[in-house]
């Protein structure tokens, strides 16, 4: 189903890096010497979740013809900002900083993303904001770059792998996790992984499809975590996006936290009310994919069974291919959710959204 | 009509500790706390577990993450399943206090002469007025 | 008047009849199990103990809250489900069991790190099943445990007890060094399909060494709690994605006490993705979905609770009322009791399917 008004604002968009080469202009001089000295530009750090040839990375109409999918501004314009009537767009930049061991490298390679997204992409369209890419490796290292990027209202949000090399809700996270909610900044969680684990306790997966389709069990122990480790009552005013997760997924695995909870209480005191009902309060997640069979009874059940018109964020994941045409709603979605899901939800998650660009 | 029954003499039920009784075809946990006695139908609201079989627990409260006190005065019992806790004292859940809640009875004590006297005679015992009873009223 | 306090009254027998598909029996002790195994493993078993892929010993890193239900234990003594007559009148009696198929998960030799030792203990634990357990009474059906790290002892095990009917089926662990989809398994999967044997894949507390959730090791046993469902999602991914119901058919697959509130939706995520990515999968003719309604069922402890009853109905009615298996898990503590583990109106038909019925037909019995 098509948007059915203007001014929608699409909660996961995606911004590639298309090479080292294009952020080294925003390297200090260390790093600079680094390039020379080890070549860095010559490094490829697209990630093993998102390699740009496979058919999710890009829907066929929205690949440029030179460079990985979403390295377009053009293309952005055209394909999502102009054609869904976009007021809005939050750019999500996967690229493999995360992925890489080096704290310090990792620090300067996102500072540097974060640099180039200000000036390539937020300067050229004033529709266009952005997520801080952190270093995760070193929590002192991301708040400081979170620290570095607030002051710039266009940064609404910040964003980690959902795979990483703790869950985020472990106490050493935690300093990510205060200045985030410090500065009002949401923590989206985006499908993809650094791969410091296997993508199940059984081992490594033999195929990419797999590895996605297991994204849910990383999203479902994120919110495990959170939940658990009482980050939602350490952090009251912390909100979490879960992007790319798929949706549907989430009921069940709620059903069974408030199930077990309920017997394991004297492990986690400070869990004081059933996680679901906790997840309801700080958890958000983007529209896109929604998966879910063409029968829209079945979406309609299972927002239902989510139990809040608060937590749908409107999202296209721009250029991932999640569907085809401009078919970027999914059936079952009834006209007094629209309004919240494409626009009310997003102003209340985003509250920089309501600031003029200064 | 509310009877009463006699369900142990004083002293066979140590604070701390428990009795599960058969009354009226009900399974009750008669528990003493201190020194006070309560009585709760041992059946789990949850799946219909023996609840009155599982152990005698205290809450705990935190008012952050990584710390833990227990509260005083706050026995609960712990179901024998799937660990959902009630307080003994009132049969509020601890997980769902808004909506499930344990059947409770009437508990009182009563001297040997108190009985025999009354209409309240106790058959099961050879009642002694010396001796004092523990009553559950159904 | 105080009336006459009454002995606790016998339990009514029960009118139910049912397949329970997931017991546990456990050993009173070591030494009830040491004679089962031949003297040089017997050696090896009191001296280097098993070795695993966990930092402690004897206890999970995530230790339980609660292992067994706290009055399952035994009149005689000994831990729960050690005691083959109280768990005849405790639970098969009392709850109408017909048949009870055993998993026998301790001491189990598929998360062993010595290959040879496992497959002796796998061995010794099916000799241990039919003596203690399954000759003692009838309605008891065991699993063949075997080693799935190595394939060729694995195989060599099922087709030594394929022909012995007190068997029903084959168990390894899921939390395996590949996910189990993978073609190193496949010699035991074309075993389980040539001797008819469905594969009854349980979830155990360790096994690989690798974290619980993709994301790293959880913190709580709360969290731990959790990762059960994500092992069997796993595998349930692995399996159907790697076509191994396209090359075994006729393979039974039964995921016990994995949940099965996250069937629906992991299907219609496999479906949606796998229309855009078929071509890195082309030995897959089929939609993952069709495969999943034809090879796979779920037993139902731990039952799921919805926060709406009715939803309960949904989910079954979308995964089909013949691919459940009703389950109690005894004597573990979230025990479902047959009389009172649904909250939702059924059929009889429904309702004899998954006491019974699924059960018999997965697994052959009278």
């Amino acid at each position: 189903m098509r948007i059915p008004f203007e001014g929608a604002i699409d909660c996961d968009v995606h911004v590639s890096v298309p090479s080292v080469s294009a952020i080294v202009p925003y390297l200090d001089e260390y790093w600079l010497e680094r390039v020379r000295v080890q070549q860095l530009e010559r490094l490829d750090l697209s990630l093993t979740s998102y390699p740009p040839t496979a058919p999710l990375s890009g829907r066929p109409d929205w690949r440029p013809q030179q460079g990985p999918p979403g390295c377009n501004l053009a293309l952005l314009q055209q394909e999502a900002l102009d054609k869904f009537g976009l007021r809005y767009a939050i750019l999500n930049c996967l690229w493999g900083s995360q992925a890489l061991f080096a704290e310090d490298m990792s620090a300067a390679f996102c500072r540097a993303v974060n640099d180039w997204i200000a000036t390539e992409w937020l300067d050229k369209d004033t529709r266009l904001r952005a997520s801080i890419m952190v270093p995760m490796q070193n929590a002192d290292l991301a708040v400081a770059e979170i620290e570095r990027r607030a002051g710039d209202s266009r940064f609404v949000q910040v964003l980690v792998l959902a795979g990483l090399d703790t869950l985020l809700g472990r106490r050493v996270n935690w300093p990510v996790l205060r200045a985030a909610e410090a500065h009002g900044l949401p923590i989206a969680i985006h499908a993809g992984s650094a791969y410091r684990h296997p993508p199940s306790a059984g081992g490594w997966p033999s195929y990419l499809l797999e590895d996605y389709v297991s994204n849910t069990q990383l999203f479902a122990a994120q919110l495990g975590s959170l939940v658990s480790e009482g980050a939602f009552s350490k952090f009251p005013e912390l909100t979490v996006v879960l992007a790319e997760s798929g949706v549907t997924w989430l009921p069940a695995f709620a059903w069974k936290f408030n199930k077990t909870w309920r017997g394991v209480r004297t492990e986690v005191p400070w869990v004081t009310k059933p996680p679901f009902d906790v997840i309801r309060d700080h958890v958000k997640l983007t529209l896109q994919p929604a998966d879910a069979p063409a029968d829209p009874q079945a979406l309609r059940d299972v927002i239902e069974q989510i139990g809040s018109d608060e937590m749908l964020l409107f999202s296209s994941d721009f250029p991932h291919w999640q569907f085809d045409g401009e078919d970027v709603l999914p059936n079952g979605l009834g006209d007094e959710q629209l309004r919240k899901i494409l626009i009310d939800n997003p102003l209340a998650t985003y509250s920089r959204l309501k600031e003029a660009v200064a | 009509m509310a009877k009463r029954y006699v369900v142990a003499k004083l002293g066979e039920i140590a604070p701390g500790t428990s009795k599960l009784v058969n009354v009226d075809g009900k399974e009750i946990g008669v528990f003493n706390v201190g020194g006070a006695f309560y009585a709760l139908l041992s059946k789990c609201p949850h799946k219909g577990a023996e609840l009155c079989k599982g152990k005698i627990v205290r809450r705990v409260a935190s008012d952050e993450p990584g710390q833990y006190a227990v509260i005083p005065d706050s026995e609960m019992i712990r179901c024998p399943w799937h660990g959902w806790q009630y307080d003994l004292r009132t049969g509020q859940s601890w997980c769902d206090s808004d909506n499930v809640a344990l059947r409770k009875y009437a508990v009182s004590v009563e001297t040997g002469e108190g009985l025999l006297e009354g209409p309240f005679v106790a058959e099961s015992y050879a009642v002694s007025v010396d001796e004092s009873y523990v009553l559950v009223e159904i | 008047m105080s009336t006459l306090l009454e002995p606790l009254p016998p339990l009514p027998k029960t009118r139910l009849s049912v397949v329970d598909c997931d017991i546990h029996p456990t050993l009173t002790s070591e030494a009830e199990f040491l004679p089962y195994l031949p003297a040089r493993w017997r050696e090896h078993m009191q001296t280097y103990r098993r070795h695993v892929r966990q930092g402690l010993h004897g206890t999970l890193t995530h230790p339980r809250m609660q292992v067994n239900r706290i009055d399952a234990v035994p009149t005689k003594g000994g831990p729960p489900g050690s005691d083959v007559n109280f768990m005849r009148t405790h639970h098969l009696d009392q709850n109408g069991v017909e048949w009870g198929l055993l998993q026998a998960l301790q001491p189990s030799g598929s998360a062993e790190r010595n290959l040879e030792f496992g497959a002796a203990l796998c061995s010794a634990n099916n000799d241990w099943q039919i003596a203690e357990w399954i000759d003692k009474e009838p309605r008891l059906r065991g699993a063949i445990q075997v080693t799935q790290e190595d394939p060729q002892a694995a195989v060599r095990e099922i087709e030594r007890r394929a022909s012995d009917r007190r068997f029903v089926q084959v168990s390894l662990s899921p939390r395996a060094q590949e996910p189990l989809g993978r073609s190193r398994y496949w010699p035991i999967y074309e075993a389980c399909e040539r001797n008819n044997l469905p594969l009854g894949l349980h979830v155990p507390g360790f096994g690989s060494g690798y974290a619980s959730t993709p994301g790293g090791w959880p913190t709580f046993y709360l969290e731990e709690h959790q990762t059960f469902a994500y092992v069997i999602m796993g595998v349930f991914t692995s399996m159907v994605l790697e076509g191994v119901f396209e090359r075994y058919p006729k393979l039974k697959l039964v995921l016990v006490e994995g949940g099965f509130a996250w069937v629906p939706a992991l299907c219609w995520r496999l479906d949606k993705h796998w229309e855009r990515m078929r071509s890195e999968v082309p030995h897959l003719k089929r939609p993952p979905s069709e495969y999943i309604r034809e090879n796979i069922w779920y037993t139902t402890q731990p039952m799921e609770e919805p926060e709406r009853p009715e939803d309960l109905t949904k989910l079954i009615d979308w995964i089909g009322w013949d691919r459940l298996l009703f389950s109690t898990d005894y004597p573990h503590w979230d025990f479902d009791d047959p009389k009172t583990v649904f909250n939702v109106r059924m059929t009889p038909e429904h309702r004899r399917m998954i006491f019974s019925e699924n059960a018999k037909s997965v697994y052959r019995l009278p």
